[in-house]
């Protein structure tokens, strides 16, 4: 008896632990900005797409909520953000804090209509969500400047000490510290008992509330946080990209988020940083061969990671990431006595 | 007053055609399929191709458009859509989200962004006026049409054979199967007849709502929430909710254009707390 509890807390802990390829993934991630110091703006976009990707995680692939409308939550943080920048509160903090408010207020609000109904419900709550707030921005073209996108935002630096740059050394450097941060509270959250509740309403949501989980308290609660973090994400593109426009509330940005997260695998927190960075090289890629149709080929994506199973793709990366570290012989403890 | 009203129930009317099919594969099936519009797409432009190029007379184009869009269905569904049935939702999202993006592009690609027009006849053209109000001719016709096709589809469903079978094999695969119900030849005869309704939808309503190669997207809303409060109780259903929907789209957008395009989201949204499962429900199953 003693001994199942045992294995069961030590199942838990080794999955929260901090392992060395982690450390490695991030001394690399900020090693980039000296190895290619010209990419730097692409770099700050992938890691803020990374954040928002990692946002989608904690609702799809802890909760098991399925969002067609996440993009809502994005383009409120970028909108609230850039009204601060606007009207002189342009200091990137408070943006940040502004966006992650806002995006966490309206899905708070708008989370108790997820509770009820089918998934098929909660495609079309999300969906319209989104659709409404697009709507919302395109109307009221005094306030957000309407298709032309936010004119005149007026980004302070960092601190009062770090001014962007033209080259995105400080965009890169900033978003990837923010997202660093919020990674470090994520996996806090996933591997904290309510994490595991959550995961437990996600598999079985009767016999979740017959052990004396809220499951309604849990969906709002992890709804309400990942739709902070996508606040966050789209604050954080306002900045560095000094402009939003309606672009940020599009169902495309809905639709491109799931795919991103979903390439690198729903369920780990770092799938949608790698799927950000998976994706982007496609982009680069695929939109040197046919710039106007590359929706086209985000669709073939689509179809074929469903057709050959994306949970083959992820432990195929997973036990890539595995094999290099066994091969370094940096395996940490518990993996060798796995294996 | 009349004018406004009959507006809204021919534009109920083609949404309910449209979405009929949906009904059973996604709100009776419980397989959630997004590419729906990517048939009706197929319709509208099958028309306006026939009309336009080979100059063929609009009402043979609309059976055209049907069996067009009915063998597109039947062949997607025995390569691609059949082995997702009892999939996870989120891959049935993922994968006809993909096919929807693959035919905006493709489309947009092969035959131009461009809206596509289609020629109507000079009969169809007129106004009339009835009951003290103005009324189009072509959505009187779209009015007649589509409600004879309602009869028609409430008949086969109840009265046939077919519609037996149907709503056996959507309670109850397994059972239904054993009984000698061939569920996969049912269930993909009853998806290609949705693609064909779909398609007949997309070219009845090219005229009205506009065909362009981001129609499935624009109007996957409007298949969804059609879908989600027409509720799990059969044709019916979606039929109040496409008029009820129809309606309150055509009335918003007249009376407060405003907000007009916020009234159906209102609406969705109150249907949504009054009635978590739609508008109509069937007791006890599944």
């Amino acid at each position: 008896m003693n001994a199942s509890i045992e294995t069961a807390i030590s199942a838990m802990t080794r999955s929260a632990r901090w392992s060395h390829w982690e450390s490695l993934f991030w001394v690399l991630s900020l090693a980039v900005l000296w190895l290619f110091p010209t990419k730097a703006l692409l770099f700050s976009q992938i890691a803020i797409m990374g954040l928002f990707a990692l946002s989608l995680d904690l609702i799809l692939g802890y909760a098991g909520i399925v969002s067609l409308g996440h993009a809502a939550f994005f383009g409120l943080g970028a909108y609230s953000a850039g009204l601060l920048a606007k009207h002189g509160l342009g200091d990137p903090l408070l943006g940040l804090l502004g966006g992650a408010v806002a995006a966490a207020l309206i899905s708070f609000i708008t989370s108790f209509l997820l509770l009820r109904g089918s998934d098929l419900t909660r495609l079309m709550v999300t969906l319209g969500i989104a659709l409404m707030l697009f709507e919302a921005a395109n109307r009221f073209a005094s306030i957000t400047g309407g298709a032309d996108g936010l004119q005149g935002m007026m980004v302070k630096p960092v601190l009062g000490l770090f001014a962007f740059d033209l080259f995105g050394r400080t965009a890169y450097l900033y978003s990837l510290v923010v997202l660093f941060l919020l990674l470090l509270l994520a996996r806090r959250i996933v591997h904290s008992p309510f994490g595991l509740s959550l995961r437990a309403v996600k598999a079985n949501r009767l016999r979740a509330g017959a052990i004396g989980i809220s499951p309604a308290t849990r969906l709002i609660a992890i709804y309400t946080v990942s739709a902070a973090y996508a606040g966050v994400a789209g604050a954080l593109s306002a900045q560095t990209t000094q402009l939003v426009s309606l672009d940020v509330l599009d169902f495309h940005r809905s639709a491109d988020v799931m795919l991103v997260l979903v390439i690198g695998g729903v369920g780990w927190l770092y799938g949608g940083i790698i799927g950000a960075i998976i994706f982007s090289l496609m982009q680069d890629w695929l939109a040197g061969i046919t710039p106007q149709y590359w929706e086209f080929w985000i669709g073939l994506v689509l179809v074929s990671l469903v057709l050959v199973g994306h949970g083959r793709l992820q432990s195929f990366l997973k036990s890539g990431i595995g094999l290099v570290f066994n091969r370094l012989g940096l395996a940490s403890a518990d993996q060798r006595s796995v294996s | 007053m009349v004018t406004i009203l009959f507006d809204g129930i021919a534009y109920g009317m083609l949404l309910f055609v449209l979405a009929c099919g949906l009904t059973v594969t996604m709100g009776l099936m419980n397989f959630i399929n997004l590419s729906h519009g990517a048939f009706a797409l197929a319709g509208g432009y099958a028309t306006a191709a026939l009309t336009q190029k080979a100059g063929l007379p609009f009402l043979l184009c609309l059976p055209l458009a049907f069996i067009f869009s009915a063998a597109l269905g039947m062949i997607a569904e025995a390569v691609l859509y059949r082995r997702l049935y009892h999939r996870s939702h989120l891959d049935q999202v993922l994968f006809t989200i993909g096919i929807v993006f693959m035919t905006v592009a493709a489309v947009d690609y092969m035959i131009g962004s461009q809206q596509q027009s289609i020629s109507l006849p000079a009969w169809l053209r007129g106004r009339v006026d009835l009951l003290g109000g103005s009324i189009g001719v072509y959505r009187l016709f779209i009015i007649i049409l589509c409600g004879v096709l309602a009869l028609a589809i409430q008949a086969l469903l109840s009265h046939t054979r077919f519609g037996s079978q149907l709503r056996a094999a959507v309670d109850d695969p397994r059972v239904a199967r054993g009984l000698g119900i061939p569920v996969n030849k049912v269930f993909a005869i009853t998806f290609a007849l949705g693609c064909g309704l779909a398609g007949l939808g997309g070219a009845l309503g090219a005229d009205l709502l506009g065909m362009d190669p981001t129609f499935p997207i624009k109007f996957m809303i409007y298949f969804l929430i059609v879908v989600t409060v027409g509720g799990t109780s059969g044709i019916m259903g979606t039929f109040f909710a496409a008029l009820l929907l129809g309606i309150a789209d055509v009335a918003g957008k007249y009376y407060v254009p405003q907000i007009g395009a916020f009234v159906i989201y209102a609406l969705m949204v109150a249907v949504l707390i009054l009635r978590p499962q739609g508008l109509f429900t069937r007791g006890g199953g599944r």
